[in-house]
């Protein structure tokens, strides 16, 4: 239960700078997803609020306590690696409990022994326990590594692309169960993904990173639908945005205007300019179509039933488009 | 049956290497054999040429080796019978033990010196090497420099400077003057060799530990030494042999009180005459305990460096 606040926070290694004046805050019991592609200093957040890393610049709080100055374990918080480091001399039910006998908790037995047995079930691993940490697959080691943090009680949870080694389906299955663990136990929860589908399916809260820097920080929807630049909007949302330069449409935008970001679903067939179809593409429960207009290459969605060829030339037009200036920045 | 694989050998592969590693280790036995064989002889069968492969064994040597005698008249002899199996032994040669030799307490000192300064060595050493590894410090290369240079001329160079610091600090002729010593010389070895093995082990399972909630030391503990085990365990190894052959510095420092099995060994050849089965029975005594510890702790050694646990 503790709520964490960044104020300014800047990091870097050496001539590398990895976090530039970083401040978000994250409320008790929320679930804030960290978005960004690789290298954006999604790792080095967590390791700084973890007190793996110290900050070069800036404050961070724990529950309004500011803890740049404590260790990893006063702080108690709880995090999963992005390479699971499990501890490779230990079993899988050592591993489990190696938190739990910490000289910090100093559980007894047999409530470690409960605890390790109801996160093994939460993660399908009960028949592993008596593993080495060596003797498994990349996604039962990432499970297990789940459940180190999930045995303990922290002030806060940080996981760092816990799911990025499972298959789909174990991928689905996991979502909706650490969702359902977060809301439950009302926990804070700090996660990191640069799967888009991870962030909008499971977050209260989105922060979108880009070299360092937060660039927009809000949920879910309001990310998805008012992205403040050309950079989060082609962050969420699949297929991608397509980013066309203004007045193809013959919209006319507002003041400094120079590029138009249409959704999929924003693009509607039947009337409008022309387009040609280049490929169709049958998913099943939405069929795309990728279309050649003027000279830039867009992508649709249209009905699953809809028997478009390739070939075939069709109208379009858009639907709140989204405006951006020359530099990529919104402008309403 | 068979089918080609990338990781497995081909069976005609591991016969050829079977057989070479076989020849290769019946060649580096046969020394050992021959020491261990010529302990059980008479003296007459091991100077004999040909060298007898079959001979009648016997326990003179081990007798030899841990008693002294004295020649006595047959008056004597005949007045006293002999009062257990090793004095019967050596009253074929008309003589009579008068008690035991030296050999039990310089090879208890070899133990105490060997394996109190590989503790030692392996002790700092691995704190040395994981400072070395883990942390900051300043001007490091350099220190680790220094610490190899201490290994690039023979330590006998300074036997000179040694022996009169010993001299004057009461250290000659002391257990713990052997024991500084060979850490000494031991040290940078294993500093250097465990630098290596705890490079090796990756950070993020100290810094799991840390966020479980363990201090840094006990991280350490927990988490690092099982895994360095394998460094540890053949480092140890390595220093344990020098400290044991170790001879030049023990028939220098070393006399009445502290003085270890290489520098005594010899000493029998000239007790009475060329005791060959006596020298022999004592080299293959000596050989024991170094390969008691190397079989101990062969598992750790086989065992390799940990893969896996972590996704690189
Ligand atoms: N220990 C380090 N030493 C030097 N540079 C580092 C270190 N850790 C991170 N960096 C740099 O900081 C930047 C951010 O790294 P970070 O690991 O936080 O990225 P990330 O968002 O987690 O990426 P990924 O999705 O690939 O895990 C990168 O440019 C990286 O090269
Ligand atoms: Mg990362």
């Amino acid at each position: 239960m503790a709520e964490v606040q960044l104020k300014n926070v800047s990091k870097s290694f050496a001539d590398t700078s990895a976090i530039t004046d970083m401040t978000f805050g994250i409320d008790d019991g929320e679930f804030v997803v960290l978005l960004g592609p690789t290298g954006a200093g999604k790792t080095t957040t967590l390791r700084l609020i973890a007190g793996l890393e110290n900050c070069d610049a800036g404050s961070i709080e724990i529950d309004g306590t500011v803890v740049n100055h404590y260790t990893p374990a006063q702080r108690n918080v709880a995090m999963v690696f992005q390479q699971y480091s499990l501890y490779p001399h230990l079993s899988v039910r050592d591993n489990l409990a190696f938190p739990l006998r910490s000289p910090i908790l100093k559980t007894p037995e047999d409530e470690i022994t409960r605890k390790v047995n109801e996160v093994a079930e939460i993660l399908h691993i009960p028949n592993k326990l008596d593993n080495k940490a060596t003797e498994l697959s990349g996604g039962e080691m990432q499970r297990v590594s789940i459940g180190r943090a999930l045995v303990r009680d922290p002030a806060i949870f940080l996981m760092d692309e816990p799911l990025s080694s499972l298959d789909a389906k174990l991928r689905a299955d996991l979502r909706v169960e650490l969702k359902r663990l977060q809301a439950e136990m009302k926990k804070t929860l700090l996660y990191v993904t640069h799967d888009q589908i991870e962030a909008m399916t499971m977050a209260s809260q989105i922060g979108v990173l880009d070299e360092g820097r937060l660039v927009q920080f809000g949920t879910p929807r309001d990310i998805y639908q008012n992205p403040n630049s050309t950079y989060v909007a082609a962050r969420l949302g699949q297929p991608r945005i397509n980013l066309l330069p203004s007045g193809l449409f013959g919209e006319n935008g507002p003041q400094g205007a120079s590029q138009i970001g249409l959704r999929p679903e924003n693009i509607e067939v039947g009337k409008g300019r022309d387009a040609h179809i280049l490929r169709v593409e049958h998913l099943g429960d939405q069929t795309r179509l990728h279309l050649k207009f003027v000279e830039h290459d867009l992508v649709t969605l249209i009905d699953a039933h809809s028997d478009y060829q390739e070939g075939e030339t069709i109208q379009i037009s858009a639907v709140d488009p989204l405006f951006f200036d020359a530099a990529g920045s919104r402008i309403s | 049956m068979s089918s080609f694989s990338v990781t497995d050998t081909s069976s005609r592969t591991k016969r050829i290497a079977g057989t070479l590693v076989i020849v290769y280790a019946l060649i580096t036995m046969l020394p050992l054999v021959w020491i261990g064989a010529t302990g059980f002889k008479s003296p007459a069968d091991a100077i004999s040429y040909p060298p007898k492969v079959v001979f009648s064994p016997t326990l003179e040597g081990y007798v030899n080796l841990f008693t002294t005698r004295t020649r006595q008249t047959q008056e004597y002899l005949q007045n006293n019978p002999p009062t257990n199996w090793a004095d019967e032994i050596v009253r074929q040669y008309d003589m009579v033990i008068v008690g035991p030799s030296k050999f039990g307490e310089r090879f208890l000192n070899s133990v105490i010196i060997g394996f109190g300064s590989t503790f030692l060595s392996i002790f700092l050493g691995t704190l040395a090497a994981y400072a070395f590894s883990r942390f900051k410090i300043p001007l490091a290369d350099d220190l680790l420099f220094f610490i190899l240079s201490t290994r690039m001329m023979p330590p006998i160079a300074v036997a000179i400077p040694i022996f009169l610091m010993y001299r004057n600090l009461g250290l000659s002729d002391t257990h713990l003057g052997m024991i500084l010593l060979y850490t000494a010389v031991n040290i940078s070895l294993a500093v250097w060799l465990l630098k290596g093995f705890i490079d090796e082990i990756p950070r993020e399972y100290e810094e799991a530990a840390l966020i479980d909630g363990y201090t840094r030391f006990q991280a350490f503990y927990k988490v690092v030494l099982p895994q360095a085990a394998t460094g540890i365990a053949s480092t140890a190894i390595f220093c344990l042999i020098f400290a044991w052959n170790e001879y030049a510095f023990a028939v220098l420092l070393t006399s009445a009180t502290a003085q270890t099995a290489p520098p005594f060994i010899p000493t029998i050849i000239g007790i009475g005459g060329l005791d060959w089965p006596a020298v022999a029975a004592g080299a293959t005594l000596f050989l024991l305990p170094v390969m008691i510890f190397t079989i101990m702790l062969r598992k750790h050694l086989l065992r390799g460096i940990t893969f896996g646990a972590v996704r690189k």
